[in-house]
């Protein structure tokens, strides 16, 4: 027990409470959190700072809307319906078609109109908000996969989480849904999460419930090593997040759109650990690096810069890092 | 400065709770233990006399809190007199008066008196001064002299003194010249006390004449005792005035001093006094509180012994509610246990005081399962949630009610009563653990259930502690300890015990 907590204190690995006190505590007002709790606030700022996000299709606020339900999907064959305030993925429904009377979900089952009108209305009435809240319900673009990721991921799409801390991406894993997960890429729901060298954007080994694992349980092919497409647009996309929320701690999530790119999915401001096991990695040393360097930081470019530069992975170290190739890798931003 | 701050508040915290805890437990006496008992006497004066139809007066020494003894309470039964006290000088006295009265009369005087906590102490605290001038004059100064010369030779020190000189004046030593001159011939106790006293007053030693009685288990009719009281040593010493032992300062309770009697009376005849003594053992803890009370009524008002005893046994609950928080605060923050809700657990602790451990775990489960179930049931009519919530709510009473129904038909669990208290914190339970099975899935749920009952039973355990009701009940500023402590651990940013475990394999992939 002893040997574990010198060897997590030597890695730097960061917990809980210090997380909360040092960090949460420190750099995330209170007063921001409504913007990221907000998942449609949060849109709508990302639309402001040209930073692309789902398309919104429509937002259902009281129940007298879901009658009009079917109107509005009409022009729609495949959509996701959201809570605003959700965490964690709660309460979302991916419809990918249709059937003859009804609506196809993602993994393949059928659901009525009956049904799905059910579901807007547990939202509206605060199912999956946090305190049980009144919500509002989203009805945005869904997703489709980049074929990248289709060797590694069991239906669903994988959505990449990044921590910002002061706008310098610090750590990032790709969240790959499995069949435990039902599709979905959480992964307190079963979800892997496989770690991401800053540097390169290749995926490292990867997480599942609280072992480390390299294959994918349900397709077996190899996690690691995979080339993130557009890895730099992504950085500098996370890092301007910070100017968006104001918010000093972040993980900020997007997925990966096989025709628009990368979108913002949505950003926490209490973001897990897990990732730090995903990437077989502390998170404190590059914090503290990052406190240490905070007035040498500018612009989102330059932030990420820096994280390349300071941030490559130990695992990938056969793999690359040259600082030649990053700065190479850089210009097209 | 953040942190400066709070480790200020938490000493300042701390320090104000011990200090207030050891001087109500040092000074004061309040007792550690619960079933702390003191020994208590009860004392009784009656006074009887025959009146004529005159105006009568009739004067009693009342006792005084002395070095070992306090009076911690006192009646009169007066019938019919006024009734005045007083103190004079050195004594207290009261006195009842009528303009007419006739045939028996009895007026009473009843004291409880309790060991002085602090005995030892006040026995050393004041040094009385000098005493004056003894009043011998012409052959008895000369005898006096004499007698003291004589002693002074046969003695080492303060206390050999007076044992001589008591030894000279009761007759066990040779009697000699001076002492005749002194005493008289059929000299009396109370002149014996008085000539010693004097005598010492010369050699500038303080000593007085002290009546009393002895603290004997029962005794009806208890003789008054003197003796005499000599400060040497730095405290006040009895001597036995017949044969010069040091007296045991518990045993005899010192009453007034001088010489004068007990009971004068004026305008009645017959006088008798009869002065009863009974052993009473109290609680410490009354004992405690009748000192306080008495000695400082201010800081008395703020110990929830002055509430009505019905909400002093609700405040036995209450003040230890701060010890569940400490263990929920622990189990959350250094441990990591994840729990339904903050103060969920603490809650629950309480319904299982009502409830006893086992039988409100067993409650726990199957009202848990049953409400579960039935909100399954509800999920597949499509309710609305509030509506939905509230049916599992009624759910749960009827299910609470049939329990309790089928307990009482087959006398399965005596102890097993359900109030409206755990009733609502059940319920309230069940809809927090459909919220997690909701949102996080039946493994987190499961997880947080099991966490929430450990974290329950481990309050439960420690807050029915009979120890930590007394302490925290008797020392509420004890509370303040605790408060220090969770502020202390609010600054904690170390790892959880759990965490350890998740992590772990972090460790073994960078070893």
């Amino acid at each position: 027990m002893l040997k574990v907590l010198n060897k997590l204190r030597q890695l730097g690995v960061l917990g809980i409470n210090r997380r909360n006190s040092r960090y949460l505590l420190r750099y995330n007002p209170r007063r921001l959190y409504p913007l990221v709790d907000d998942k449609l606030q949060t849109k709508r700022l990302a639309d402001r700072a040209g930073i692309a996000a789902p398309e919104l299709y429509g937002v259902v606020e009281i129940h007298r809307q879901i009658r009009d339900l079917p109107k509005l999907l009409a022009e729609h064959p495949d959509f996701v319906v959201k809570p605003s305030r959700g965490s964690g993925g709660d309460g979302i429904l991916v419809v990918a078609g249709r059937s003859k009377n009804g609506y196809r979900k993602s993994n393949g089952t059928l659901i009525s109109p009956e049904e799905l009108a059910h579901h807007v209305a547990n939202i509206l009435s605060g199912m999956y908000s946090l305190g049980g809240q009144a919500d509002v319900a989203l009805i945005e673009y869904r997703v489709r996969s980049h074929p990248v990721f289709d060797p590694i991921s069991y239906q669903g799409v994988p959505d990449i989480r990044l921590i910002v801390f002061m706008g310098v991406p610090v750590m990032a894993m790709v969240r790959l849904p499995t069949r435990q997960s039902d599709g979905k890429a959480n992964l307190h729901q079963g979800a892997l999460g496989a770690g991401i060298d800053l540097t390169t954007g290749k995926t490292l080994t990867a997480v599942w419930g609280n072992g480390v694992v390299e294959d994918h349980p349900d397709t077996g092919n190899a996690l690691t090593g995979i080339r993130i497409p557009g890895w730099s647009q992504l950085l500098v996309l996370a890092a301007k997040c910070w100017e968006l929320t104001g918010l000093g701690y972040q993980g900020v999530d997007f997925v990966l759109d096989g025709d628009k790119g990368p979108l913002l999915l949505e950003i926490n401001a209490r973001p897990g650990l897990n990732i730090q096991i995903a990437n077989r990695v502390g998170l404190l040393p590059r914090l503290k690096l990052v406190e240490a360097h905070l007035k040498e930081l500018g612009d989102a470019s330059e932030r990420v810069a820096f994280a390349r530069n300071y941030f490559p992975s130990a695992q990938a170290d056969d793999h690359c890092p040259m600082v030649a190739q990053v700065q190479e890798d850089l210009l097209p931003v | 400065m953040n942190a400066r701050q709070v480790y200020l508040l938490c000493v300042a915290l701390a320090l104000a709770a011990l200090g207030l805890f050891a001087y109500k437990h040092l000074v004061l006496g309040f007792p550690l233990q619960p079933d702390a008992e003191v020994e208590a006497w009860d004392i009784e004066v009656g006074i009887r006399f025959l009146s004529r139809g005159e105006p009568v007066k009739v004067s009693l020494f009342l006792p005084r809190k002395n070095d070992v003894y306090s009076v911690v309470e006192e009646h009169f039964v007066s019938g019919g007199y006024g009734l005045t006290t007083q103190i004079e000088e050195e004594h207290r006295v009261a006195t009842w008066a009528a303009r007419e009265a006739s045939g028996r009369q009895s007026l009473y005087y009843r004291a409880t008196i309790h060991p002085s906590p602090n005995a030892e102490l006040a026995n050393t605290a004041k040094r009385p001064p000098k005493p004056s001038k003894p009043g011998f004059e012409g052959a008895s100064r000369a005898a006096a002299d004499a007698l003291l010369a004589d002693i002074y030779g046969r003695s080492a020190d303060a206390e050999t003194l007076v044992r001589e000189l008591i030894r000279r004046l009761a007759g066990l030593a040779r009697r000699g010249q001076a002492i005749r001159l002194l005493l008289g011939d059929d000299p009396s106790v109370s002149r014996k006390a008085d000539v010693a006293a004097r005598v010492l007053a010369l050699a500038g030693i303080p000593a007085r004449p002290v009546h009393g009685i002895r603290l004997q288990q029962l005794a009806r009719d208890a003789p008054i005792l003197q003796w005499l009281e000599v400060y040497h040593d730095g405290a006040w010493h009895a001597y036995d005035l017949e044969t010069s032992e040091r007296r045991i300062a518990k045993e005899y309770f010192s009453w007034w001093r001088g010489t004068g009697s007990l009971v004068s009376m004026i305008g009645g005849i017959e006088l008798s006094t009869k002065v009863a003594v009974t052993l009473n053992k109290e609680s410490a803890l009354l004992a405690a509180t009748a000192h306080e009370r008495a000695a400082r009524p201010a800081l008395f008002e703020f110990s929830p012994l002055v509430l009505p005893i019905a909400s002093q046994a609700v405040y036995h609950v209450f003040l230890v509610v701060p010890m569940g928080v400490l263990i929920l605060v622990v189990m959350r923050n250094l441990i990591g246990v994840r729990t339904f809700g903050t103060f969920m657990p603490v809650l629950m602790a309480l319904a299982f005081r009502e409830t006893r451990l086992f039988s409100g775990i067993l409650l726990f489960c199957l009202l848990v399962g049953a409400g579960l179930s039935v909100r399954f049931y509800l999920e597949r009519l499509r309710l609305l949630v509030v509506p939905r919530l509230a049916a599992v709510l009624i759910a749960v009473v009827h299910l609470m009610f049939l329990l309790d129904l089928l307990n009482h038909k087959f006398g399965l669990q005596p102890g097993l009563s359900v109030t409206l208290f755990p009733m609502v914190i059940m319920t309230m339970t069940i809809e927090r653990l459909c919220v997690v099975w909701e949102e996080r899935g039946p493994n987190e749920a499961f997880k947080q259930a099991l966490g929430s009952l450990l974290v329950a039973s481990l309050a439960y355990v420690a807050m029915n502690l009979d120890y930590l009701h007394h302490l925290f009940f008797v020392f509420p500023e004890l509370i303040l300890m605790i408060l220090a402590t969770i502020i202390l651990l609010g600054r904690y940013s170390g790892y959880r015990l759990l965490e350890l475990r998740r992590f772990k394999v972090l460790a073994a992939a960078n070893a």
